[in-house]
């Protein structure tokens, strides 16, 4: 991590990596939701709404593995002081938002033919609606501190406290009764058939290497605005 | 009850929010990027 301290080799590596994650991400959701809506079977007890599981899911997997992004770099803004991480922080922030807000909408759809209800205020559906709010809230505050010059060190702090957000939302379904299902994939297995993990599987990936190439796309407008800022502040010197 | 308006309207919300991310994203990097090249051609 520390090779990519420097912005010039970071964006050496970044520049093609973009566009191989946004078109490999492309092609793997084209290929997953296609599979999904028109091979994967129905669900014997839910019917065709189970095909909402393979955008809900990756949506819902991003929201959190954004945060946990976030909180990866705000740890190495203020361990090591890392001048990319920042950048990171900021770049994964929004992405994780609006794939958290996906996550709540498509539950939402997904509730309504198999619950009966938009919402439940138990557990998961509570603590994925906080996690909206942290992102929310990171967002304010990042903004706020750099309009002061700041380096962005209170969002840091921020950013790994609201890590703590992230177990409750896993084990939610386990700690509290819930209308949610319980985990279906583990470490050791899965209760999903092969038909429908293998488009749930591809559109996790898929969803996943187009976030990869969105928060890159972010990383490397902040560093040329950044760029330009310098250059400017030194002209007018 | 038919399901396939809350599988279409789920479909459409997380395609048109990738979708409008993706966009976003490029177009801000696109432009933050030939401001570069533009300070950098001034010199």
């Amino acid at each position: 991590m520390h090779a990519f301290a420097n912005p010039a080799r970071f964006l050496k590596l970044a520049r093609p990596l973009t566009l191989w994650l946004g078109w490999l991400g492309a092609l793997a959701v084209a290929g997953a939701l296609l599979d999904g809506l028109l091979l994967a079977p129905r669900d014997y007890l839910q019917g065709d709404s189970v095909r909402i599981m393979y955008v809900h899911v990756p949506a819902a997997w991003l929201g959190m593995g954004g945060w946990a992004g976030l909180a990866t770099a705000s740890l190495m803004q203020l361990v090591w002081r890392h001048p990319i991480a920042a950048v990171a922080a900021r770049a994964i922030a929004v992405p994780g938002a609006v794939f958290t807000a996906i996550c709540l909408a498509t539950g939402s759809l997904w509730g309504r033919p198999t619950w009966g209800t938009w919402w439940q205020w138990d557990g998961r559906m509570t603590s994925m609606l906080v996690l909206l709010f942290l992102y929310i809230g990171w967002i304010a505050l990042a903004e706020a501190e750099r309009e002061r010059g700041g380096e962005g060190r209170v969002a840091a702090i921020f950013g790994l406290v609201g890590a703590v957000n992230l177990p409750v939302i896993h084990y939610s379904v386990l700690w509290w009764r819930s209308l949610h299902q319980g985990q279906s994939i583990g470490l050791t297995g899965t209760s999903i058939d092969g038909s429908m993990l293998w488009p749930l599987l591809g559109s996790a990936i898929g969803f996943t290497l187009l976030f990869a190439a969105i928060v890159l796309m972010r990383m490397r407008a902040a560093l040329a605005r950044q760029k330009v800022e310098t250059r400017l502040r030194r002209m007018a010197a | 009850m038919t399901h396939w308006p809350f599988v279409a309207a789920a479909y459409a919300i997380a395609l048109v929010g990738t979708l409008a991310l993706v966009a976003a994203s490029y177009a801000a990097m696109r432009r933050a990027e030939k401001d570069v090249d533009a300070l950098r051609n001034e010199r």
